[in-house]
């Protein structure tokens, strides 16, 4: 019997507002413990939600960016459950309007499009967070608690492994170019949970799903599915039946450990939050939301190719991150050309970050510096070869053209200059001369070595070729 | 000295004349209150020191002559946060509890210069109509200390009707600000929700929660809300509407001024002595040339099973915060981290508190949620539509703020619901969200009756000028309670 697998997936993202969803606290991440929450975060007696406008407008800019509705009229719901990470015991979330729903995304595998329908979006409080100490106390850090949440749920359109990875690149990307949030699993800015069934094929209705938790990367989540698919198909062809349960990856062996089964749904006592007054989003505000939205990876990469001449597999690949894309656009806007820009940060940057395990925005170089040196190679100042030199430098913080003029690394390019010093070695290598008229390339190579090294490998090797065969041909 | 003779304005010329400072009033006061207090039992905490030092400094930087409560003491219910100063909600579980901040209208008290003398008695997290559910005392009604002085803001009233004094602070849920008012022959007032900020006040219901005040006179009271209204960013259910001078226009008359009188509310369970005393204000209204007539506000009788559906879910959600963790009450003698939780609720808990909790969460429990909370809040819906009728072609609605006169201490009905009914006249206005005035109509076994005045949403004005006209023609509040001696 040959099965089908059918997959749901469930994605937080942490929205990086300057405040939380409903207090004025900072949302930051690795402050020290505790620092970045007030009364409210505390759930003190007394205290009452604030809603942060600009979550909301995050909000709507996901729901646009993942090409769903806005829902017009919305308010807050409190879904209740009692845990020390959650200190008023109520959670402030969307739960009959999410702020978005029928959206979609399309995904790429194995060279074929496929749309991924998105159910609902909603925003929501994150909770704090606990650590259990082997001294036996359990701590509690309610910094995270308040972070604005978006919460992203598919339609079960994802039948594979590899689309749930693709989905979750897709929709990665997707979120970080709106702007909206960092979107780093380890950080725990993206959050994944994944439900899946199978069934035969043929089959209606859906298997029974369990869901899966504890996916701390794209990898882990591919990992996990591919085995819980194998490990229902198994179970069903023994005879046994799926229980709906929630099973943790175990990164160390690659298989799921069942956690809990669900005897029932849990009961949130959902309610309307009677502390915050309905919302309602007109056209207006969803047109200036649309208007703010930042431009997507798609767009950007249609720009690079039709505009600045990026071959599209380069465009691809800059478009990754939003950090890469951003500092491509701005070393453009710098003056540097832009083949050569993307060539730098697909190769000798990239390494760079590969090699010191840095994100580009922790490095020293800026845009404006590497278009320096871009610059300094387009025009001749500096070879290739001595750019290698100038690249360390900007990678350090250094200014190009102050750091070339420091170190004497400009290239010699003056006929007048190099002239002589080709005379000079002329007269002292009769034998290359001879060699050359002989027919002997490599003669050529003997005498450019030696010029350079008399220039201290500063001459511009294009006119050093041009003069040096000029000054041969006439001997 | 005692509040009986005087009102705001008197008292705020005598301290901008210097006839008498801020810290005079202040030790006076004071040394009233703690002759007073074993009579009536009004406060859990007399915070001396603290009102003396702020007496000193108002003294110090002048007392306003724009501000009437400037110098001028008043009382906080306990369930509105004082800074540094024990705010314990009536409950155990709260015993220990001194906040780190002021509420939002203790705030703006202490910017018009008043000064806070204590923290009165209530029933414990403001449920309650008796202040019996206090765990603190049992406050006593001031007219007779063998009635009750209603509730929650039982010892709010208290204090303000047995003249400790001049005005308090009181929360209104469900008539927990009128009713004690009606019981104590004060005058007690309700804001439009929204008006007034609830930030740093303890949430019962907080769809039905609103910060009301209990004064001796109309004026007193309207010039208390000119200093509580208004926006506040940390509350967004206020109004950013402009607030008035509820003061203005307070000149006895009200010719021409349409009053309804709801036949619901002088029905069934309304005592013979409230309904007649009722009836008589309302022939006052007349001959002050307002007209008076019988309306219906049909679902009036369904308001209070609502109320308790609704009223019972909030409070099981904003009581889920209690657990002995962060602040509070936290038992003892616990094996681990349930047991902390299970004993600190139960040991810190009372009886209603906890059967609301009970009624609350089972009301929004999935199997329940639709044949309770949703049916409630349709029920709302319809009590709204009946007021909005109503005020289609009126300006007041008037009728009783208790079905009774207060009733005895020891008076305890078997059904706890029996004592729900108490607040079937005041909660209608808490569910639409209206601005309600309780003002003594006159005595009926020699208790107080309250008259309730209904307005419309934001139109406190209305209200306070026919309470005003009213009180101003029976000079009612001229009449004391006898202390038993205490002065």
């Amino acid at each position: 019997m040959n099965f089908e697998t059918t997959i749901g997936l469930e994605v937080h993202v942490e929205m990086k507002t300057n405040s939380k969803a409903f207090s004025p606290s900072p949302v930051a991440y690795g402050a020290e413990v505790n620092a970045n929450t007030n009364v409210i975060d505390w759930g003190y007696p007394g205290v009452l939600p604030q809603a942060n406008k600009g979550a909301i407008e995050f909000g709507m800019r996901a729901a646009l960016a993942l090409n769903a509705e806005i829902t017009p009229e919305t308010h807050w719901d409190r879904k209740n459950y009692f845990y020390p990470d959650n200190p008023k015991a109520y959670q402030i979330t969307e739960h009959d309007n999410p702020i978005g729903r029928n959206g979609y995304l399309e995904i790429e595998v194995n060279g074929e499009t496929k749309r991924i329908g998105i159910r609902e979006l909603h925003v929501e409080e994150d909770a704090g967070k606990n650590t259990h100490n082997p001294n036996g106390y359990s701590y509690v850090d309610l910094n995270r608690q308040g972070t604005p949440l978006i919460e992203i749920v598919s339609e079960a359109d994802i039948t594979s492994p590899d689309e749930a990875y693709a989905y979750l690149e897709a929709l990665r990307q997707t979120i970080q170019f709106t702007g909206i949030s960092d979107v780093k699993m380890e950080e725990g800015s993206m959050r994944v949970d994944a439900n899946l069934s199978v069934r035969p094929i043929g089959q209606k209705e859906f298997g029974v799903k369990t869901e899966l938790k504890n996916l701390n990367s794209f990898n882990y989540v591919r990992k996990g599915l591919e085995f819980e698919a194998k490990r229902q198909v198994q179970v069903l062809l023994g005879g046994g039946e799926i229980k709906q349960e929630t099973r943790r990856y175990d990164e160390a062996t690659g298989t799921t450990i069942l956690m809990r089964v669900k005897e029932g749904a849990e009961d949130y006592r959902y309610f309307p939050e009677p502390d915050l007054t309905p919302l309602t989003i007109d056209e207006a505000w969803i047109a200036k939301v649309q208007a703010e939205l930042p431009e997507s990876a798609k767009a950007r990469r249609q720009r690079y190719v039709n505009e600045l001449g990026i071959e599209a597999y380069d465009a691809e690949v800059i478009t990754q991150t939003l950090e890469m894309s951003d500092f491509f656009d701005a070393t453009v806007k710098a003056g540097a050309e832009a083949k050569r820009a993307a060539n730098y940060l697909m190769g000798d940057v990239n390494a760079y970050m590969n090699d010191k395990k840095v994100e580009l925005q922790n490095t020293d170089l800026t845009p404006a510096n590497l278009a320096g040196m871009i610059n300094l190679i387009e025009d001749g100042t500096i070879s290739t070869k001595q750019a290698k030199k100038v690249f360390k430098a900007i990678m350090e913080g250094e200014e190009p053209v102050a750091y070339v003029e420091k170190n004497g690394l400009k290239q010699l390019s003056d006929p007048a200059i190099l002239q002589p010093v080709i005379d000079g070695v002329l007269d002292a290598n009769e034998q290359s001369i001879e060699d050359f008229k002989n027919g002997k390339d490599r003669a050529v190579g003997f005498l450019v070595g030696a010029i350079m090294k008399q220039t201290k490998g500063q001459a511009n090797p294009n006119v050093v070729n041009e003069l040096l065969m000029a000054s041969l041909n006439a001997r | 000295m005692n509040y009986f003779e005087t009102d705001l304005t008197k008292l705020h010329n005598q301290l901008v004349n210097k006839e008498i400072t801020s810290v005079e009033l202040t030790e006076q006061t004071i040394a009233n209150i703690k002759a007073t207090e074993p009579t009536v039992d009004a406060f859990i905490t007399i915070a001396e020191a603290e009102a003396l030092a702020q007496a000193k400094a108002i003294d110090e930087q002048g007392i306003d002559p724009n501000s009437l409560f400037s110098g001028i003491p008043v009382a906080i219910k306990d369930n509105i946060l004082t800074k540094d100063i024990l705010t314990t909600a009536g409950s155990k579980m709260l015993h220990n509890f001194k906040p780190i901040f002021d509420a939002t209208v203790v705030e703006k008290l202490n910017n018009a210069g008043a000064i806070m003398v204590g923290k009165a008695n209530m029933d414990e997290f403001a449920m309650g109509s008796t202040s019996k559910n206090s765990y603190y005392k049992m406050s006593k009604n001031a007219w007779d200390q063998t009635k009750v002085p209603g509730g929650s803001s039982g010892g709010s009233a208290a204090a303000v009707a047995s003249g400790e004094v001049i005005a308090s602070l009181g929360t209104d849920t469900g008539g927990s600000v009128r009713q004690p008012a009606g019981f104590n022959g004060i005058v007690g007032f309700k804001p439009t929700y929204g008006r007034v900020s609830r930030w740093g006040v303890i949430a019962f219901a907080s769809s039905l929660d609103q910060v009301g005040h209990l004064t001796r006179t109309v004026y007193d009271n309207a010039a208390m809300l000119n200093v509580l209204a208004g926006a506040d960013h940390r509350d967004q259910t206020t109004s950013t509407r402009e607030v008035p001078d509820f003061t203005a226009n307070l000149n006895g008359d009200i010719k021409g001024m349409k009053i309804a009188l709801p036949k619901e509310y002088l029905g069934e369970g309304v005592s013979a002595g409230v309904r007649e005393t009722i009836l008589a204000a309302a022939k006052q209204f007349e001959a002050l040339g307002a007209t008076v007539e019988e309306v219906s506000l049909p679902h009036s009788k369904y308001g209070v099973a609502a109320y308790y559906i609704i009223g019972s879910a909030e409070a099981s959600s904003n009581l889920q915060r209690f657990d002995g963790i962060r602040y509070g009450f936290r038992a003892e003698d616990v094996k681990n981290l349930n047991d902390l939780y299970i004993k600190t609720r139960s040991q810190g808990f009372g009886d209603e508190v906890k059967r609301r909790i009970m009624l609350g969460t089972f009301s929004l429990s999935a199997g329940a949620y639709d044949a309770f909370f949703k049916k409630a809040a349709q029920i709302r819906t319809l009590l709204i539509q009946d007021f909005d009728n109503v005020f289609k072609d009126y300006d007041l609605i008037i009728g009783p703020s208790a079905p009774s006169v207060a009733f005895g201490m020891d008076y305890t009905p078997e059904d706890p619901a029996e004592l729900y009914m108490y607040d079937v006249l005041t909660i209608p206005s808490n569910f639409a969200g209206l601005p309600a005035i309780s003002v003594n109509a006159g005595f009926s076994e020699g208790l107080p009756v309250g008259l309730h005045i209904i307005g419309k949403a934001f139109d406190e004005n209305t209200i306070y000028r026919a309470a005003y006209a009213f009180e101003q023609t029976t000079q009612l509040f001229k009449q004391v309670p006898n202390l038993g001696g205490q002065d």
